[in-house]
């Protein structure tokens, strides 16, 4: 009797994909709390996908919380605006926590402020037109939060003579130890519902899903008790990479995104929660992208936490603010273990992309000894893509340009199934990586 | 600022890692191989653990001998080890212990050496091991010494022992395979001895029972690609069955063409090397698939009693064909 149902209702989920240790146990629970103001914020000029953007300050001037200090250069571009109240002491290079020195403006705290956001102007969308909306979002600084930072507006942009279909809602989550947006869902279902609201009058979508795995049923419960008839919440099984915006359309739809082509190309667009949420509140509160939701954890910190903070805190006040990394600590990680960024220094600031701080001691590091590769298949098994891993690492490895082209190299895109599955420890999606590069520079160069 | 940053280490995503590691994926072959190594010992007598010693002597000593400027030593990833007693368990009880410390020598110097080391071989090495000592020795890798008597388990045969290249008789008391009883004799023997395996053959090939156990142990922990010994078991089951059902007098039936011989052993322990099969999975099924014809075809109407060792030798060759016809489709291509 209860099978059609349980059949009905089954998760979805695409072929290929790794199971990673979830991790998320230590963080899953706790309510998102406030990182505390600190006394000097960095806010480097290039936090997206695009050119960078450019300073509207200058050195010594008074801010507001919230007010606009660099603006879009260019169409694939974004704002970017004070996250706190005080003064501009410096506008230069910065260690940005890709390495290098990055263009940045440097904002000291005025203590004395009580760091409210002006009362922006709320806007109805419905009395915005489609382009007003894209500038609207433009000028909120508004980025893909789930990792890449692309600027949202871009994607908001319809083509013209294109019919959208569907707006889909990326609640997957799928990397290991984060819980940001687990727990935005579960505290703040209505404005990821409202965000997705906003998003689907914007491109003309009849339809909306909100992806979510498995794993996390309180969200699932969450959205669907507000989500209205036009929003589908969709179970997924928990999966890695299931959040990247191919699988996760491979899962609701069963449908391929052209390779080498965009969601768009079958009227579909994916927003992470995260960003789904950020626009609800730039619309209907008017409050520009000033601060994120980053989870705090792994093995080697004190207090794993879920905070909210202002971009440009530096990684050292919120680590101090979790109470410190604990002796043995060997790696500190920007974003999630199978994407994220190593950094050198903690001194560098918390930018739009950063979705987690992940602090590793040395027994949950990788060893780097490297076996002969002894063509066991398994990256092949685990890639996605379907591409082949180690064929494709091999030909990196000789830089034999043509045939990593011909074997499909550029629909990589990096989730590091294949290095996570190899029990050859061979780094192979660096080498993917080094042959992206390969072939991006003879595109350049000819 | 008051944290001062403690040694990080910089590297490169994924910063999380699979438990499985190769030298654990062999050490977990080896330990599977070891066990059947017990059930020889039981089976033909204190002699088999010292023809594998031998045969695993030959192809570490040759692996070290060739590496030995590299450290860690490349003896650490178990490979030769694995090799060498797989080469070992494939030989007949009372071959001298001589001739399977060459052939350990020549699994892993031919084997796999000569190809560039671990993970470069097109062979694989234990058969090749086995394939020099087929045609260097063809008398005493076909003489079959029938399994001891209860107690007699610290007997050892005399020819085991023999000096290099002495003419040593070999040991008068032989007797024939199930394969060469139903080849030559057309003498079909019962299934149960040979499914439990207290019959004669080659060390490690005679208890499907023990081999099955092996097989859905490493299985179940995803040590080798599940596809390729259930293909090459299925087509043999399928064939055989169909040319029986087409000429029962002729042919033996299915289950005793699964039972006997080095099927099970082959299944198990060779046609799941990693290195020398297909990555795809579709390549996986092809490759089991042209084993089993090919050892129904060599069993019935070669020249040869047993056919397990060539088929997989064979389809080891085609194996970088089979990676090319069955490359798959790319996602959104």
């Amino acid at each position: 009797m209860s099978a059609a149902p349980a059949l009905a209702s089954r998760s979805r989920t695409f072929r290929g994909g790794v199971h990673p240790h979830e991790q998320k146990e230590s963080t899953h629970a706790l309510p998102i709390e406030r990182m505390p103001f600190v006394s000097e914020y960095v806010l480097p000029l290039s936090q997206h996908i695009g050119a960078p953007s450019r300073a509207v300050v200058e050195v010594g001037e008074k801010v507001q919380r919230g007010q606009m200090i660099a603006a879009p250069a260019g169409f694939v571009s974004v704002a970017l605006h004070a996250p706190v109240t005080g003064r501009v002491t410096a506008i230069g290079l910065r260690l940005h926590p890709n390495g290098r020195m990055m263009p940045s403006i440097v904002i000291a705290t005025d203590p004395l402020d009580s760091q409210r956001v002006p009362e922006a102007q709320p806007v109805d969308p419905a009395r915005l037109t489609a382009k007003e909306m894209v500038a609207l979002v433009q000028n909120g600084g508004l980025v893909g939060l789930g990792g890449a930072a692309f600027p949202s507006h871009v994607k908001f942009q319809v083509p013209e003579g294109r019919q959208m279909q569907s707006a889909v809602i990326n609640g997957c989550e799928c990397e290991p130890y984060l819980t940001c947006d687990h727990r935005l869902m579960v505290e703040r279902p209505e404005t990821v519902v409202r965000g997705a609201e906003i998003i689907m009058a914007q491109i003309g979508a009849e339809r909306g899903y909100i992806g979510i795995e498995d794993n996390k049923p309180d969200a699932l419960a969450a959205l669907r008790a507000v989500a209205p008839a036009s929003i589908e919440v969709v179970s997924l099984k928990v999966k890695y990479p299931q959040g990247a915006e191919k699988l996760l359309i491979d899962a609701i739809f069963r449908k391929e995104v052209p390779a080498g082509g965009l969601p768009l190309d079958i009227a579909i667009l994916v927003n992470s929660v995260a960003t789904t949420a950020a626009l609800a509140d730039l619309v209907d509160r008017g409050i520009p992208l000033i601060e994120r939701i980053v989870t705090v954890t792994g093995p080697a910190i004190a207090r794993p936490r879920n905070l909210m903070v202002p971009l440009g805190t530096p990684l050292s006040a919120v680590i101090e603010h979790c109470g410190g990394l604990l002796p043995g600590a060997h790696q500190v990680v920007l974003g999630g273990p199978m994407m994220g960024m190593a950094q050198k220094s903690l001194e560098v600031p918390t930018i739009k992309g950063a979705s987690g701080i992940l602090c590793l001691d040395r027994k949950s590091a990788v060893p780097l000894r490297e076996y002969a590769c002894i063509r066991c298949g398994r990256c092949l098994e685990a890639c996605p893509m379907r591409l082949n891993p180690t064929r494709l690492a091999h030909l990196a490895r000789a830089e034999w340009v043509d045939e990593l082209e011909a074997h499909q190299l550029m629909n990589c895109f990096e989730c590091a199934s294949c290095s996570f599955v190899c029990p050859s420890r061979i780094p192979l999606v660096q080498w993917l990586r080094m042959g992206k590069a390969m072939l991006r520079n003879r595109k350049e160069s000819s | 600022m008051s944290t001062a940053s403690p040694d990080l280490v910089l590297s490169t995503a994924p910063f999380v890692r699979e438990g499985a590691t190769t030298p654990r994926i062999m050490a977990e072959v080896l330990g599977a191989a070891l066990l059947v190594t017990l059930a020889a010992c039981w089976n033909f007598g204190i002699g088999a653990l010292l023809t594998v010693a031998s045969a695993t002597a030959g192809a570490a000593g040759t692996e070290w001998l060739f590496s030995r400027s590299e450290t860690p030593s490349r003896l650490r990833d178990y490979s030769a080890l694995t090799t060498g007693v797989l080469l070992g368990l494939t030989l007949p009880p009372s071959m001298p212990l001589w001739m399977a410390f060459v052939g350990g020598a020549a699994g892993i110097g031919i084997g796999k050496l000569i190809w560039g080391g671990l993970g470069q071989n097109l062979f694989n090495p234990a058969l090749v091991g086995r394939a020099f000592l087929q045609a260097a020795f063809p008398t005493a890798i076909t003489t079959w010494s029938p399994p001891v008597e209860p107690g007699g388990i610290f007997s050892l045969p005399k020819s085991l022992l023999a000096a290099p290249f002495s003419s040593a008789a070999v040991d008068a008391v032989s007797t024939a395979t199930p394969l060469g009883l139903a080849k030559f004799e057309s003498q079909i023997a019962a299934i149960g001895p040979l499914f439990i395996g207290n019959i004669s053959g080659s060390l490690g090939e005679t208890s499907a029972a023990l081999l099955l156990l092996c097989g859905i142990w490493l299985g179940a922990r995803r040590i080798f690609d599940w596809r390729l010994p259930v293909s090459t078991l299925l087509s043999v089951a399928v064939l055989s069955g169909i040319l029986h059902y087409l000429s029962p007098e002729s042919t033996p039936p299915p289950l005793f063409m699964l039972f006997s011989g080095g099927l099970f052993f082959g299944a198990v322990f060779m046609v799941t090397d990693p290195v020398t099969t297909p990555t795809t999975p579709r390549g996986a099924w092809l490759f089991g698939i042209g084993v089993g014809v090919l050892v129904v075809l060599i069993r019935l109407y070669g020249g040869l009693p047993e056919g397990v060792m060539y088929a997989i030798l064979l389809m080891n060759a085609v194996t970088p064909h089979l990676n090319r016809l069955t490359q798959r489709r790319p996602f959104g291509v």
